[in-house]
């Protein structure tokens, strides 16, 4: 089983901090890692995280994450950088952001809040709509390491109820690290052990740490590498065709 | 009958930049039992240390096997050991001790 962790957020411009948690990631277990990044990040310094992240043989994800203020942003967003980026996630702060986000087939992951729980949005309708999309529900792990107390209790109570809404209406759901330094990082099988926490079946809780978010990632690399035409097209040749194409037209 | 107690042993990597202490780190699984499944998942829990090595930060807990899930979220939430950052990853199960040290060379 190929594990990945969609979401490490080390800072990009400490070079140190991302060697020590890619590298750290690899020894736990994952072979692909996403990190978001800024929408104006350059050629070069995604080939420097991808040379970090090949020198450990883990695999870079590019990941954009959105934080837009109202639906107009929102497609603003989708329509300039969606391109550029292997996976797309939309922090849903508010009601209709969460709906428009769910409805686009472009957004890959939704996220919400974990300190606000009035600002998760994730309800029947939500998911209704995130199931006809392809969007899948991102759960992060790293709040519930860091949270204590009531506020904890609090995030684990919305976590179970929107892993039921998701398990109701198909919605695939994501786990990920979101962790800022290697201390909230952990591995597969100690989050598939946490997760049990909120009432997701431990074979679920790895799905939702292999399968679904590879599915994600190679059906986005598809679609963006250059040979995608339409959804189940794409060219298999090309001088080939062209050159048969052109004996075809001149023996007409 | 009395039936016989099934019990599993956990190989535990302790990471922190602070020199940690076995009753640290049992004070630490602890704390994380009792805060996440109360006094009632901490009675069940039966947890044991077997052995510690400071140098390497590799520790061996036995536990039962009932509460093997409970125990190893319990590990996974310790974000802290006497108040430093620390993680306490889980390496390996098993049924035996034996089986335990011969799969991970300790």
């Amino acid at each position: 089983m190929r594990f990945i962790d969609l979401h490490l957020c080390p800072s990009i411009k400490d070079v140190h901090q991302v060697e020590k948690m890619v590298s750290k990631s690899s020894e736990l277990g994952y072979h692909l890692v996403g990190i978001p990044l800024l929408a104006d990040v350059t050629r070069d310094e995604i080939r420097r995280l991808q040379k970090i992240c090949g020198d450990v043989r883990v695999d870079l994800v590019t990941r954009a994450d959105f934080a837009p203020k109202n639906p107009r942003e929102l497609l603003d967003n989708l329509r300039h950088f969606r391109r550029r980026f292997e996976v797309v996630s939309v922090a849903c702060l508010s009601k209709p952001v969460a709906r428009q986000a769910a409805k686009d087939r472009r957004v890959d992951l939704l996220s919400f809040p974990a300190i606000d729980p009035r600002k998760r949005f994730f309800d029947y309708a939500e998911a209704e709509l995130a199931s006809k999309a392809l969007s899948s529900l991102e759960i992060e792990m790293a709040p519930l390491l860091s949270s204590r107390g009531f506020s904890r209790i609090r995030l684990l109570s919305c976590l179970r109820k929107e892993a039921a809404v998701a398990k109701k209406f198909g919605v695939p759901i994501a786990i990920s690290s979101g962790a800022t330094n290697e201390y909230l990082m952990r591995g597969p099988q100690d989050y598939a052990a946490l997760v049990a926490l909120f009432d997701m079946p431990t074979p679920l809780a790895l799905r939702a740490l292999s399968e679904t978010p590879m599915t994600m990632v190679e059906r986005n690399r598809e679609k963006l590498s250059p040979d995608y035409v339409a959804q189940g097209i794409r060219v298999i040749r090309r001088k080939r065709i062209v050159s048969a194409f052109k004996k075809t037209l001149s023996r007409s | 009958m009395f039936q016989r107690l099934r019990r599993r042993y956990l190989v535990l990597k302790v990471e922190s930049e602070q020199t940690i202490q076995e009753k640290d780190i049992m004070n630490a699984v602890w704390t994380a039992i009792f805060q996440l499944f109360g006094e009632h998942g901490a009675s069940q829990a039966n947890l044991t240390p077997i052995d510690y090595n400071p140098q390497k930060g590799y520790a061996i807990v036995r536990c039962s096997h009932k509460a093997l899930e409970t125990v190893r979220a319990s590990i996974a939430s310790i974000t802290e050991i006497n108040e430093k950052p620390a993680t306490v990853h889980v390496l390996g199960v098993s049924g035996t001790l034996r089986a335990l040290r011969k799969k991970h060379s300790l």
